[in-house]
């Protein structure tokens, strides 16, 4: 793996949600941690966007899509497992 | 405390579902603008019955609906439902949307999670659609993806909550890995059922290798419902829930009408043949004539123009055809003019739910009015006696309902056993007419006899008759009884020649006798006349005698006098004064 490929990552959240907030600061966390400054992270609400986290199929909040580098990777929850988020995002 | 006494009560609406029979037992479907829950094992029928609920309420009840399917994709549960004949299709653009949430197999699961996105996507399509029906199909594969039971229970009970504020009736299917029909409090989503207004289970099982469906209502707040459960089988249709009363329907038609049993004597025996609508019941071992019987019935509805539905399962019925014209019954004439119409129904594999859809489809289709179903003995064969019997019971139900005249053929053989017995005498306690057959071997003959068990309403002979069978058609002839014994067949007519040459040689005895008597009669006639002869010269006699004895004594005193005059005696002694 490269050190330059930027990762780019969409997080599909629930208004308001407690474990859509928990996702969003463990997500940050993580990338800070692991990936400095080479990271986009695209925040969406399902409440404003609901055409979009259809088409998604998004169904469950909060969802983590990674984009780049492929493969794409779908994570469910409030990635509070970060042995497990790491594993899944190729990271370690 | 404000006191909501004056506040009128009216029972829950109800959402109609559309699935034949559901509806009864639910007094009108699943609750209105609530949400209820359908649980089963798989294959057990959850996604036809909620498909079947969208269709009727987007078809039928202007209630659009969206289906949101965690399990299998659209396109399989469109092409599904195709086979329903449910145009899916063009009910998809205006008063259907799906929505496939199927889950992606990769996907990865980290810390806890809710439904925010479907809630989301559901919030934007109930408006547009304006949907009134909202089902969620297999949502217990979403749910297992929750990290704990209490993660699961806090989204069940948010979806619950979500649907009730939006004014939807909702329905969630849930898988169960057990097919059974267990208790509240076994079901891995038994919580789900205490917090729904209804909450209905489905069950798929085999008994005695035949597969058997019920359905279950487990709760109904605010509503009665029939607790059983009830037998149900997928049909051409969809979902059919049997129901064992016709509530509507019941005592619909009672006709006094008689209908002839095509055996001119028997129509006799019963007082005009049977009741229009009656269930008959013929019993009989082998061979004892039942279907020819039945067949006679079945002629002689043709013969009057009136469709005719035979289900045979013993033979092929162009055998029972070719059988029957050997006694003069001919219904291969009513075979091609399509008055009759004969199905045979050898498989015996089926449950007996499915027999009785099947025939009721076929009564409905070939408008039948008189129905002959050839034996109704094979039911109990697949599946168990309970169910066997819970379908003829029903079988009654709507062939009166449908004015059907009917008549069912039963074996019942000699060496049965007890249980075969007592269901036996279940099923003909249901019929109107119960007519047995048997055979009473006598001097090395078998012969057939026919007796009325019973017969409802009528009033019926109580002898038992010989049944004939000869080309010319099926007769019955009095059974000749002495000294206590039926005799039948030879001996009958033997017993018969006897008792008439018997009565011929009494009638000359009686003759002879008479003639002697006659004679006797005369002779003593004559014997009174010369008596009477006798008395008269006898009485002449004595009146000679008398007059002789008369004129003697007065010679006799006159000469006496004579001869005291003569003597000059004493004229004092003759005169004292």
């Amino acid at each position: 793996m490269t050190q330059r490929t930027t990762y780019q990552f969409r997080l599909y959240v629930a208004e308001g949600a407690l474990n859509s907030v928990r996702a969003l600061a463990n997500l940050t966390a993580l990338c800070q941690a692991h990936l400095p400054d080479r990271h986009k992270i695209e925040v969406v609400d399902v409440f404003h966007e609901p055409q979009r986290a259809l088409e998604d199929r998004i169904f469950m909040t909060p969802t983590l899509i990674k984009l780049a580098p492929a493969p794409v990777r779908r994570i469910v929850g409030a990635l509070s497992e970060t042995q497990t988020v790491l594993l899944a995002l190729g990271l370690q | 405390m404000q006191s909501h006494r004056s506040r009128h009560v009216v029972p829950p609406v109800k959402s109609a579902t559309g699935i034949v029979g559901f509806d009864d037992i639910t007094g009108g479907g699943l609750p209105y603008r609530r949400t209820a829950v359908v649980t089963g094992g798989p294959g057990s029928g959850k996604t036809i019955f909620s498909l079947q609920f969208l269709t009727h309420g987007a078809l039928n009840c202007k209630e659009p609906g969206i289906l949101v399917a965690f399990e299998e994709p659209t396109a399989r549960i469109l092409a599904n439902a195709e086979s329903f004949g449910w145009k899916l299709a063009e009910l998809r653009r205006k008063d259907l949307f799906f929505i496939d949430a199927q889950l992606d197999p990769d996907v990865i699961q980290s810390g806890d999670f809710d439904l925010g996105g479907l809630l989301a996507a559901l919030a934007m399509e109930i408006p547009k659609l304006k949907a009134r029906r909202v089902v969620f199909d297999a949502l217990n594969v979403m749910l297992a993806m929750l990290p704990d039971a209490a993660a699961r229970r806090r989204e069940l009970y948010r979806l619950n909550e979500w649907l009730l504020a939006r004014n939807v009736t909702g329905l969630i299917t849930l898988q169960t890995n057990t097919n059974t029909t267990g208790a509240l409090g076994q079901q891995p989503f038994d919580y789900m059922q205490f917090m729904v207004d209804c909450a209905v289970i489905l069950n798929h099982c085999v008994v005695q290798g035949v597969s058997q469906r019920n359905l279950r209502g487990v709760k109904y707040r605010g509503s009665g419902f029939d607790e059983d459960e009830s037998p149900f089988l997928i049909g051409k249709h969809g979902l059919e829930v049997a129901v064992a009363r016709t509530r509507i329907r019941a005592d619909a038609r009672v006709s006094n009408q008689r209908v002839s049993t095509g055996v001119k004597r028997l129509d006799t025996m019963l007082d005009g043949g049977y009741y229009r609508g009656a269930s008959v019941l013929i019993t009989g071992s082998p061979g004892t004539a039942k279907t020819t019987l039945s067949g006679a019935f079945a002629e002689a509805a043709c013969e009057r123009g009136e469709h005719t539905l035979f289900i045979i399962f013993d033979s092929e019925y162009a055998e029972v055809i070719r059988n029957l014209a050997s006694v003069g019954i001919r219904l291969d004439r009513y075979v091609k003019n399509g008055r009759l119409r004969m199905i045979p129904a050898r498989d015996i594999t089926v449950s007996a739910e499915i027999y009785l859809a099947r025939i009721k489809e076929l009564a409905a289709e070939h408008k039948a009015r008189c129905l002959v179903i050839d034996p109704v003995s094979t039911w109990s064969k697949s599946g168990n006696d309970l169910t066997a019997r819970s379908v003829a019971e029903r079988l009654v139900d709507c062939s009166k309902a449908e004015g059907i005249t009917m008549v069912c053929t039963r074996l019942l053989d000699e060496m049965f056993s007890p249980s075969e017995r007592s269901a036996s005498m279940q099923i003909s306690t249901l019929s109107d007419t119960w007519i047995h057959l048997n055979y009473l071997v006598q001097a090395g003959e078998r012969n057939r006899a026919l007796s009325i068990i019973k017969s409802r309403g009528t009033a019926h002979s109580n002898q038992v008759r010989e049944l004939i069978l000869s080309a010319t058609g099926v007769t019955l002839s009095d059974a000749y009884t002495a000294s206590g014994e039926v005799l039948m067949g030879t001996q009958r007519s033997e017993k018969e020649r006897t008792e008439r040459a018997a009565t011929e040689a009494a009638k000359a005895v009686a003759k002879l006798k008479r003639v002697r008597l006659d004679a006797e009669e005369t002779e003593l006639v004559a014997r009174l006349k010369s008596l009477q002869t006798e008395i008269v010269a006898k009485q002449l006699e004595k009146a000679l005698l008398v007059s002789i004895t008369e004129r003697r004594e007065g010679e006799v005193s006159r000469g006496r006098t004579q001869m005291r005059a003569l003597r000059g005696a004493d004229v004092a002694v003759i005169d004292p004064k």
